[in-house]
């Protein structure tokens, strides 16, 4: 069994590591940066979950036995994560019976609970009863000097979501299928571009802010849509704050990138592991260059390459702890001096190891 | 005599069924690409189906565009068995386990669709078998 890390072994953790976040800082820098108004806290965030129905009461055990381990492992953090993200695909073909059988395991957190839509929740429905469940679809909440951003990433063209597909069914298996060519690209959308500029618009320019969203607000690879279309115009506002972290899911593995002002973490899945784009070798894609591959996933080990991660944001930006159940725990951090996110263990080419290779 | 004559004439008569061996045409060519497609697509449906296993997960689930599959590797050493496996010996392993299904025999169709598009996706990697 992996170790499971505690308040203390986060400390020590970022004790050992030349990059510290605020957990390890003395207290007169965490003054310094924040004019004395924050408090040291960290979150914990679990993603993609792809609870399956097979049919009736019977779902697929590997994917609930991920999403399962995450929240028992999370429920044991001491002192309690102050709350617990859930980074959309939670369902894997946006059923009500798989979102709800997905909502009662999620309801055995003990830390209060935030969402972030998946396409996987969405495009049965639409998100109605995801929003049933979790409320708004886009929304933004403070914590403790941070302002917290909750996007809907994945939505597409109107013509695609409303016009195009006979059933709902379709539409859901036709989004489902990762690589499927008759998916379409995931965005934002101007109502809700427009909504984020005037809830930005409230903010200081120094308070440190976090936008989570579904797909990377990045362009990494069209094809899997590691993807937002209209990313670009989404970062534009983003970047006149000093201070932005993007957590995104979807990509069901490790990556992370800085982007002037914007710093970029993925998240990993509890449900199976998803390959690096260029592994596929028939199309060009842009992993960005900061990001040190994972081992890659070994199929014999259920839970390899899936996990769950704690997160602070102390320093104002994210030092991600990825809890990985049958590999070695990764921490992807912001360097301060360089000005973008690091691997502790592994950035440089000569700490690697053999299988963070990919064929 | 007679008996060298009737051989000479059968000899003929195949001769002049088949084409010889050696020689095919554009129009050959372009019937065997399409046979081999064929069976890709097939095994792009049964990649993406959920319909190979019990509990209707896809391989395309764990493996979009059959991604890290990697089979300019195979036979290679594969320390999970403790031997030198081949491609659908791995095929049969995530049928078994995360597709809780029953393994299909090397020469199966449906294992011929699969190995097929796994190749396919991958076309163009250099050989390199035994690697890791």
């Amino acid at each position: 069994m992996s170790k499971l890390i505690t308040r203390r072994s986060v400390m020590a953790a970022g004790a050992a590591g030349a990059v510290g976040t605020l957990t390890t800082l003395p207290i007169s820098m965490v003054r310094l940066a924040f004019g004395g108004t924050r408090d040291d806290f960290t979150f914990t965030y679990i993603s993609d979950a792809h609870i399956q129905q097979i049919k009736g009461a019977s779902f697929v055990r590997n994917w609930d036995m991920g999403l399962k381990r995450a929240v028992a492992e999370a429920n044991l953090i001491q002192p309690e994560s102050d709350f617990v993200m859930f980074g959309g695909d939670l369902a894997q073909l946006g059923k009500k019976d798989e979102l709800d059988h997905g909502g009662e395991i999620l309801s055995h957190l003990s830390s209060k609970l935030h969402c972030v839509m998946g396409e996987h929740d969405y495009y049965f429905d639409l998100g109605e009863y995801w929003s049933k469940l979790y409320g708004p679809q886009y929304y933004s909440f403070d914590h403790k000097g941070v302002h917290f951003v909750v996007l809907n990433s994945i939505l597409t063209f109107d013509e695609w979501t409303f016009r195009r597909w006979p059933t709902a069914e379709q539409r859901m298996q036709e989004m489902a299928g990762l690589d499927n060519p008759n998916s379409s690209p995931f965005m934002v959308g101007e109502k809700q571009r427009n909504w984020l500029r005037e809830d930005l618009a409230k903010i200081s320019h120094e308070t440190p802010i976090v936008v989570f969203s579904h797909s990377p607000l990045q362009k990494i690879y069209k094809g899997w849509n590691f993807w937002t279309d209209d990313a670009e115009e989404v970062q534009a506002l983003l970047q006149p704050f000093n201070s932005v972290n993007v957590i995104y899911g979807h990509v069901h593995q490790i990556q992370y990138n800085q982007i002037g002002n914007i710093s970029f973490n993925s998240v990993m899945a509890t449900a199976w592991p998803w390959p690096y784009p260029q592994s596929y070798a028939q199309a060009e894609s842009h992993l960005p260059v900061l990001t040190v591959p994972m081992n890659r996933g070994d199929p014999f080990f259920e839970r390899d390459a899936t996990g769950w991660q704690l997160i602070d944001v102390n320093s104002g930006r994210v030092a991600a702890r990825y809890q990985l159940w049958d590999n070695e725990p990764r921490t992807v951090a912001f360097d301060h001096k360089q000005g973008r996110p690091v691997d502790l263990a592994f950035q440089e080419p000569t700490n690697r190891r053999l299988p963070q290779s990919h064929y | 005599m007679r008996r060298t004559l009737a051989v000479l004439a059968i000899g003929f008569s195949l001769s002049a069924l088949n084409a010889r061996a050696d020689e095919f045409t554009k129009a050959d060519t372009d019937r065997y690409q399409k046979e081999y497609l064929n069976v890709v697509a097939d095994g792009r449906a049964l990649w993406t189906s959920g319909t190979l296993g019990t509990n209707g997960v896809a391989c395309g689930q764990c493996h979009p565009n059959a991604a890290n599959t990697h089979p300019e590797t195979y036979p290679k050493f594969q320390k999970q068995l403790g031997k030198v496996a081949q491609l659908f010996e791995m095929v049969n392993w995530c049928v078994r386990n995360p597709l809780e299904g029953k393994p299909l025999a090397a020469d199966d169709p449906k294992m011929t669709a699969i190995i097929s598009y796994v190749n396919q996706e991958r076309r163009g990697v250099k050989l390199a078998p035994g690697t890791h």
